[in-house]
């Protein structure tokens, strides 16, 4: 019999793929089942929010950052309100750190727990979506309560936090927190043995830590591939030098060590949220800045001044001094940084988003090549995708 | 950590004496600018040298400055875990003034630039895949300039008559209303960013009534 020439196929996955992870558009090189090339294609979620934050006062770019990545809006809320508190100089007061740090691990947990259920129904496990909801929608609650929205907050104010938290809302989160452990058991028992599930992440999309840094790797991806690094250990921001937490990392840098990394970073965020429950200090939750900060309503019925602030402050907004900074903060994700340029305006010149996701999604064509179609399906779950980030 | 990015700014300054063009710490950050033609030189250095290790690249950008002679800075933020320090390279670069690529050398820079030739039409040569990465297929423009407007120059809706997705001239219901709220007699500039027409003469008549 003659030889034949088999040609590779290319397959189109997405963007309506289930697994896709919202709009991925990837376009495979395939020789029968296995991965030659991966082409992801993105921009399908593009809304243009650089450049919208160019035409925006400061104030009103932080809701900007909620709609980027919609699983964990508060890190990313976090991320610009110290940017533009580098640019003013501005010292926040210890309750309001507090509260940011405990609302920044709120969205860690937040996170974690939608991408390892998401991951693993992705390949075939069903339950831990259904249980782990239950406790992301209590989460969620405790959003609404501080700040009236359930998923994108706008809580994080340049100076501080909106409001101070309402009555009895740190006894709840304190109580959530004793339980939480014991779902995180539950879901373990559910995967982490499991062999079906080991099946299909252990050895599957390795990156060792000199590959991972050269694809720019932050975050839990870095640290499953055996790297540690945190920048809230690193590089402490608000009141994280002042809790204290540890940060598990990986040995192999495959997909199953990305989801014990994740397994164990909930441990530890629960563990953050407890100190900041136990140390938050009394005092105000914003600075007393009233040239950033708007003044309280009691005051604005009977001061002058305080009404002539807020008149300024909800129309021209505050003006930033000229200069340039890139401030990252560790976002569930990764490394999410905020490269803020002001020319001394009421409008950011130049806010650039650098999104973790945008970096490890690079990776997944050199994660993918020569492993099976149903690997990749695996390796986006594993590297912890959302669109509404890379795209932005 | 300040006394430490004044030892890396001098070193950088020693070890690469002709591209080195300026450096500065700023709000606790160091700023290096470069020569565009000696940038692959400057973070190899950056990334192989013992005291530098700054061995992750985070981040590739434009910044658009219409009013200059070289309109683009490219940005590029590295990063060293070794030593726990920042670093920020910037490059000055115009229009059709390539910059040589580093996707060679750090990987992560292929999608960076890929955004960056997207959104400002910064040319880099020698990337092995300068596609459009954000906007839709068939593009034409490049969005995050400050000449192009706000509003863009085509929407798309679905046309039933073509069953496909058309694309259409943008017809705005409402003019886009975008707010000046800086009091008029702080004495801004009256020329908006990206304005060419605007000569010297007009902004020192706009100075002259300010005062």
């Amino acid at each position: 019999m003659a030889e034949t020439q088999i040609k590779n196929m290319n397959l189109n996955f997405g963007p309506q793929h289930p697994s896709a992870h919202g709009v991925l558009r990837l376009v495979l090189e395939m020789d029968g089942e296995v991965i030659e090339r991966a082409d992801p294609h993105i921009g399908l979620l593009h809304r243009g929010t650089e450049k919208l934050i160019e035409h925006k006062s400061y104030a009103q770019a932080v809701p900007y950052f909620d709609r980027l990545d919609y699983v964990a809006p508060q890190n990313q809320e976090h991320a610009f309100v110290l940017a533009v508190e580098k640019l003013l100089a501005l010292e926040v007061p210890p309750r309001g750190q507090y509260i940011r740090v405990l609302y920044a691990e709120i969205g860690r947990s937040l996170n974690h727990i939608f991408t390892l259920c998401a991951f693993a129904m992705d390949i075939g496990a069903m339950t831990p979506m259904l249980w782990g909801f239950e406790d992301r929608e209590r989460l969620m609650e405790f959003c609404e309560r501080a700040s009236g929205a359930r998923m994108h907050m706008n809580y994080f104010r340049v100076g501080g936090v909106a409001r101070d938290l309402p009555d009895g809302l740190i006894d709840d989160i304190a109580a959530w927190c004793e339980t939480f452990p014991q779902m995180i058991d539950d879901m373990e028992t559910l995967l982490t043995d499991n062999r079906i599930f080991k099946q299909r992440t252990v050895d599957i999309g390795i990156i060792t830590p000199e590959q991972a840094m050269d694809w720019g790797f932050t975050g839990p991806n870095l640290r499953a591939a055996g790297v540690a690094w945190d920048l809230r250990k690193a590089q402490p921001y608000d009141a994280y030098d002042k809790v204290d937490f540890d940060v598990p990392i990986g040995k192999r840098g495959d997909c199953y060590d990305r989801y014990l990394v994740r397994i164990y970073e909930l441990r530890e965020s629960v563990k953050i949220m407890q100190q900041c429950l136990k140390q938050m200090p009394a005092g105000p939750a914003k600075s007393r800045d009233h040239k950033v900060t708007p003044p309280s309503r009691g005051d604005m019925k009977h001061s002058m001044e305080s009404l002539i602030h807020h008149f300024k402050l909800f129309t021209e907004g505050f003006h930033v001094p000229a200069g340039e900074t890139y401030t990252a903060v560790e976002a569930p994700k990764g490394e999410f940084g905020v490269y803020l340029v002001s020319d001394g305006s009421n409008m950011p010149y130049r806010c650039k988003i650098r999104a973790p996701g945008f970096a490890h999604l690079q990776a997944l064509d050199f994660l993918s090549r020569g492993h099976m179609l149903a690997d990749i399906v695996a390796n986006i779950g594993s590297l912890d995708i959302v669109f509404g980030e890379i795209d932005r | 950590m300040e006394l430490a990015l004044k030892n890396i700014g001098e070193l950088i300054v020693a070890a690469l004496p002709q591209t080195v063009t300026a450096t500065d710490i700023s709000f606790g950050e160091l700023n290096v600018s470069v020569k565009a033609g000696d940038i692959v030189r400057v973070l190899t250095y950056l990334r192989d040298d013992a005291n530098c290790q700054f061995k992750i690249l985070v981040d590739v950008c434009g910044v658009d400055h219409p009013e200059r002679d070289q309109r683009f800075d490219v940005v590029y933020n590295l990063l060293s875990m070794t030593h726990n320090l920042r670093i920020r390279v910037k490059v000055r670069t115009g229009e059709n003034e390539p910059v040589p690529t580093v996707s060679d050398i750090f990987s992560s820079a292929g999608w960076w630039e890929r955004e960056a030739w997207d959104l400002y039409g910064i040319y880099f040569s020698g990337h092995h895949d300068l596609r459009r990465i954000m906007t839709d297929y068939g593009f034409e423009g490049h969005p995050l300039r400050k000449d192009f407007p706000l509003t863009g120059y085509v929407e798309l809706r679905y046309d039933d008559q073509k069953k496909r997705v058309v694309y259409e001239p943008v017809k705005l219901a409402q003019d886009f209303r975008s707010f000046d709220f800086v009091s008029p007699w702080e004495g801004v500039q009256s020329r908006l960013p990206g304005d060419e027409k605007a000569t010297q003469d007009d902004d020192d008549k706009a100075e002259g009534k300010g005062t």
